[in-house]
């Protein structure tokens, strides 16, 4: 059993393709090694930032015969029919067999196909996989066509067993396979030859080549933890760093450098961000202060002087960058401290969308928006503007502009600088929050309420001018920003009609967007929304004062925003539900729901479910909706044949029989148990109250037959029918529930 | 190998090795382009050579403006007018990674005591319709070189494909003679009777450039001569290729790209004057790309590029 070896070496393959390209790598080489009948025992597969290589145990030195058995026409069929299965199978005449068989004699042919040598399987395998590997990108050299992720120099593919290793022969556009490799560019320069795996390794070790890259991460973050151990401190943890680095370098130098004095005072998120993103260092952190102290490097040498001359260039380089970022913070802080207000002034000639305006304009609107949420959140309205007025501040920042991954954090760092208070500051850093489904949401008032307004502007925004999430593209993280303020709604128990707050924002956005609206429309809409609550309302109030003759682009607003208003609710809707599938609620409860009043409170709508959901899981509730649900369909059906709607009281002095009798008792009762549970939104008790009805409506269906010749009792009992309809209907629409 | 005996002294002392170099490696040394260009790939003997089915290898300097770096020669290394060196060769040569490394050899980079590393980079011009593969070159952390296997050029595939080296020369020479601050680099041998600096050459001009490219440059004027160079490379695009004077076909590809070029820096100066919008910038970047993909689609119906009557 021949072990096989191959090695693809190449200019130096980016670092974040290489773990993806050693797995694409062994699939697509074992699978085809398979697919042709090649077993094997194991195969592992280790890069390097210049070589990818895959080592398969165990192979069969040849791919077993196959012996296929096919059956042909009749003995005796025309000679045409014979012929055509002879030129199918390959055969002639005298290879057939003749057997007898219940409808008489027929002729097999017995095809076997010779088994082949492995050698010629990998050849065309590797050949295969080299031509069509799923690099995320690839390109071509020289005068070549072959495409690689960066120029292919050499094959190595050989099959070593107990007489030695043998070299696959193959060929791919010039490239010639054979038994050689390269160990470090710089520290063991030349080729030498393999025969094994094992021997590999080793050779590739003694030319300064770690082949396995947790090998290399492995020992970077040793070297990493001693050396930081050492002088008293810690490195600070990055496990995506770490993976990058080990795909950086072939023979990995750990190496710890100070970071000078007069850096030290930057924030730790700056010198972090700084050293990770340019330089690929990590940061050493001191304990005992939490300061960044000292950074990492990994060289991919070593060096006579031990690392001296690198260690230095690195700490200059270092130093030049720092530089910037302390100049950036310097200035900022500078400009913070005097007047930190210009920074967002300054965003005056900052695109926000071509549409939607500048940077400014929209902080005009969150700000206006988050005066009006504060009612909801409890927060003070002027602290809430001014959090809303500071909180992007920062993008006008220096620092912002070299490292946009630190917004929010700086404006945290400046805000308090400039002495507003630090619930204010905090705001800038929360407001973004949550980004993640895992991100935590905020809970301090101010930077809740700043926070929504941010999200539900930036959605109100793109509903205004229609450009809404389709598919798979979401260009501006819309469904984000949905189920982040769908989470700050439900984690800090908001109580708020968002369609009143989609209506104010929908009308300052179309303010925005549309210069021919009048100015004063828009306020006096806004101001009305303020009173009514509801925007129909408020528009018909506000055209009926109008002074003079409404212009086209006012009267527009009549449909358009009640349509966008509803269609991005369905939006928050639709990501609610997807947030609630993760607590297992299913969607045609929350649909239940959401045809009830009341929809655009999210938190009501949630309580509404997760009653119903808790009722729905038990006996008696699954056995209520089919209750209701039956006397839903004959209710309907009745009042689509009659042509009118049952929902008279029924008497029950019409009563006939003890169920029915029993039924007009259990409704009242449940009645008088549902409306204060109701009142005190205790959805849970009207829902087990509800499912107290099961039985009596079970026996009422049971005992009575409700389209009865008598029409005055068929009346009333469809009267009583609706009765059940109305009670059931109280917490969510029994008829959406599936099944 | 060099040794410390033989480290350049100079900033003209990194760009004569570099030249002596690359000319022992069979470049033809070619002289800066006559315009005003962002980048030493702006040169016709890159964006155009780099078409076409024509081996080729040149190597130069080339004077680079970006009028938005400018900072009044303060900061120690952004200029708004600085020098990149530039080496295209097509086919690229196997060894292509090793000559590179000569070359930094040549300037007195000990390999044996630094870290040299290829950190994935992929290059792309949006004014160019260009891209292409390749790393970033880091020297002990400090980027060196940018070494780019061209793919694209004006939208054509780039077949054979050119390897591209962009050295920015001051950044590299300040590392090697241990400068901090550009203005202070010894420009020739500071041991000659007239040493002068880097700053004594260029701090002045950074002043009057940046006071210019910021503050005064006629926005108006600045956006005539887009919209001119705009229709002059299209007028001189719709000639006949036969001259009607000489009865040769002549495609006049130079010419035209020549207006592309301009177009190119015009752009970039009202860009530095803060006239242009984020929106609109994406607008001028694209009239620039299609004027770069006509050239592109003149040259390879030229001569150089290989292309047969």
């Amino acid at each position: 059993m021949p072990d096989l070896l191959i090695e693809l070496f190449s200019e130096e393959i980016p670092a974040r393709m290489q773990t993806r390209a050693g797995e694409d790598l062994k699939k697509r080489i074992t699978d085809g090694l398979v697919e042709a009948g090649l077993t094997y025992a194991s195969a592992a597969t280790l890069t390097t930032p210049r070589r990818l290589t895959l080592a398969v145990e165990g192979l069969l030195s040849e791919s077993p015969m196959i012996r296929e058995e096919r059956k042909g026409p009749k003995v005796g069929a025309p000679d045409k029919a014979i012929e055509g299965f002879l030129r199918g199978a390959g055969l002639t005449r005298d290879q057939l067999e003749e057997r007898e068989t219940p409808k008489g004699a027929v002729y097999f042919a017995t095809i076997e196909k010779a088994g082949r040598p492995a050698a010629e399987i990998v050849a065309e395998v590797l050949e295969a996989t080299i031509r069509n590997f799923p690099w995320p990108k690839s390109m071509r050299w020289g005068s070549g066509g072959l495409r690689w992720v960066r120029p292919l120099h050499s094959i190595l593919c050989i099959l070593t067993d107990e007489t030695g290793a043998q070299v696959v022969p193959m060929e791919v556009d010039g490239i010639k396979s054979g038994d050689t490799t390269e160990g470090h560019r710089f520290m063991a320069p030349g080729r030498f030859a393999v025969s094994s795996f094992e021997d590999y390794a080793a050779k590739l070790k003694r030319a300064f080549v770690v082949l396995s890259p947790a090998e290399r991460a492995e020992h970077i973050w040793n070297d990493a933890q001693n050396l930081a151990f050492a002088a008293g401190l810690e490195v600070v943890d990055d496990k995506g760093l770490l993976a990058e680095v080990a795909g950086l370098v072939e023979w990995p130098v750990v190496l710890m450098g100070r970071i000078d004095d007069e850096f030290l005072e930057l924030p730790p998120e700056v010198l972090q961000t700084s050293m990770k993103e340019h330089q690929k260092f990590f940061s050493v952190r001191n304990p005992k202060t939490s300061r960044i102290e000292q950074f990492i490097t990994v060289a991919n040498r070593e060096t006579t002087d031990n690392g001296a001359t690198i260690l230095a260039g690195n700490q200059k380089v270092l130093s030049a960058r720092l530089a910037d970022a302390k100049f950036f913070w310097e200035n900022d802080l500078r400009v913070a401290k005097s007047d930190i207000a210009q920074w967002t002034r300054a965003l005056e000639y900052v695109t926000f969308h071509n549409k939607l305006g500048t940077q400014a304009e929209r902080i005009d609107r969150i700000a206006a928006l988050a005066r009006e949420l504060a009612e909801v959140t409890g927060a003070d309205a002027d602290q809430v503007e001014t959090a809303a007025r500071l909180a992007k501040a920062d993008l006008s920042s220096e620092m912002v502009y070299e490292f946009p991954e630190l917004q929010g954090l700086m404006g945290r760092y400046y805000i308090e600088a400039a002495s507003e208070d630090a619930a204010v500051a905090a705001v800038a850093q929360e407001h973004y929050s949550p980004l993640g489904p895992s991100d935590d949401v905020p809970t301090a008032p101010l930077s809740v309420t700043v926070a929504l307004a941010d999200k539900l502007d930036t959605l109100t925004g793109f509903w205004a001018i229609d450009e809404k999430p389709t598919g798979s593209k979401d260009p501006f993280a819309l469904r984000r920003a949905a189920l982040g303020a769908t989470r700050l709604i439900l984690e800090n128990d908001l109580r708020l009609s968002l369609d009143r707050f989609f209506d104010s924002q929908l009308v300052r956005a179309e303010g925005a967007i549309n210069d021919a609206l009048s100015k004063s429309n828009v306020e006096d809409l806004l101001e009305e929304i303020a009173d009514h609550g509801v925007f129909g309302a408020a528009f018909k109030a506000v055209k009926d004062n109008l002074g003079e003759k409404p212009t086209a682009e006012f009267l527009g607003l009549e449909k358009k925003v009640p349509d966008a208003s509803d269609d991005l609710l369905s939006f928050f809707h639709d990501r609610l539900k997807t947030f609630l599938r993760d607590e297992g609620i299913r969607h045609d409860i929350i649909d239940a729901c959401i045809a009830m009043d009341g929809n655009d409170d999210l938190n009501l709508l949630v309580k509404r479910a997760r009653a119903l959901n808790a009722v729905i899981a038990t006996e008696d509730g699954e056995n209520l909706v089919q209750g209701f649900k039956r006397a839903n369909n004959i209710l309907t059906q009745a009042e689509e044949k009659d042509g009118v709607e049952y929902s008279y009281g029924a008497d029950i002095k019409f009563a006939e029989t003890d169920s029915e009798k029993a039924l007009f008792g259990a409704l009242e009762a449940t009645q008088a148990q549902i409306d204060p549970a109701l009142k005190a939104e205790d959805f849970p008790s009207a829902m087990s109250a509800m499912a107290g009805l099961r039985g009596p409506v079970d026996a009422f269906f049971e005992d009575v037959q409700v389209n009865t010749d008598n029409d005055i009792l068929r009346r009333n009992r469809l009267n009583l029918l609706s009765q059940i309809r109305q009670v059931c209907s109280s917490v969510a629409d029994l008829s959406r529930i599936e099944g | 190998m060099t040794d410390q005996s033989s480290a350049p002294r100079s900033f003209q002392e990194i760009i004569l090795r570099l030249q002596t170099y690359w000319a022992s490696k069979g470049c033809a040394i070619l002289q800066p382009y006559d315009m005003e260009v962002g980048a030493g790939t702006f040169h016709p003997a890159t964006t155009l050579r780099a078409l076409g089915s024509k081996a080729w290898a040149a190597a130069y300097v080339q004077p680079s403006r970006r009028p938005t770096d400018g900072r009044y020669g303060e900061n120690p290394n952004r200029l708004q007018h600085y020098y990149q060196y530039q080496v295209l060769i097509k086919p690229s040569p196997p060894d292509l990674q090793e000559l590179y490394l000569g070359s930094l050899e040549a300037i007195g980079i000990d390999m044996n005591l630094h870290d040299i590393r290829f950190v994935e980079d992929d290059w792309e011009s949006p004014t160019l319709g260009a891209w292409g593969l390749g790393w970033e070159v880091w020297c002990d952390g400090m980027e060196v070189s940018q070494f780019t296997y061209f793919q694209q050029v004006g939208g054509h595939d780039c077949a054979p494909v050119s390897g591209e080296l962009t050295y920015g020369l001051e950044r590299l020479a300040m590392y090697v003679l241990g400068i901090d601050h550009v203005m202070d680099m010894p420009f020739n041998d500071p041991q000659s009777p007239s040493p002068l600096t880097y700053g004594e050459i260029f701090k002045q001009t950074e002043e009057e450039y940046a006071r210019w490219n910021f503050d005064v440059a006629n926005t108006e004027v600045l956006l005539r001569h887009f919209e001119e160079a705009e229709a002059e490379c299209a007028a001189i695009l719709a000639q006949d290729h036969d001259d009607p004077k000489t009865g040769k076909r002549i495609v006049m590809a130079h010419p035209a790209y020549d207006q592309c070029i301009k177009a190119s820096h015009v752009f970039n100066l009202l860009d530095a004057r803060g006239v242009i919008s984020v929106t609109e910038r994406q607008a001028y970047i694209g009239r620039v790309r299609a004027l770069a993909k006509q050239c592109a689609d003149a040259f390879l119906l030229t001569e150089a590029a290989g292309f047969e009557a």
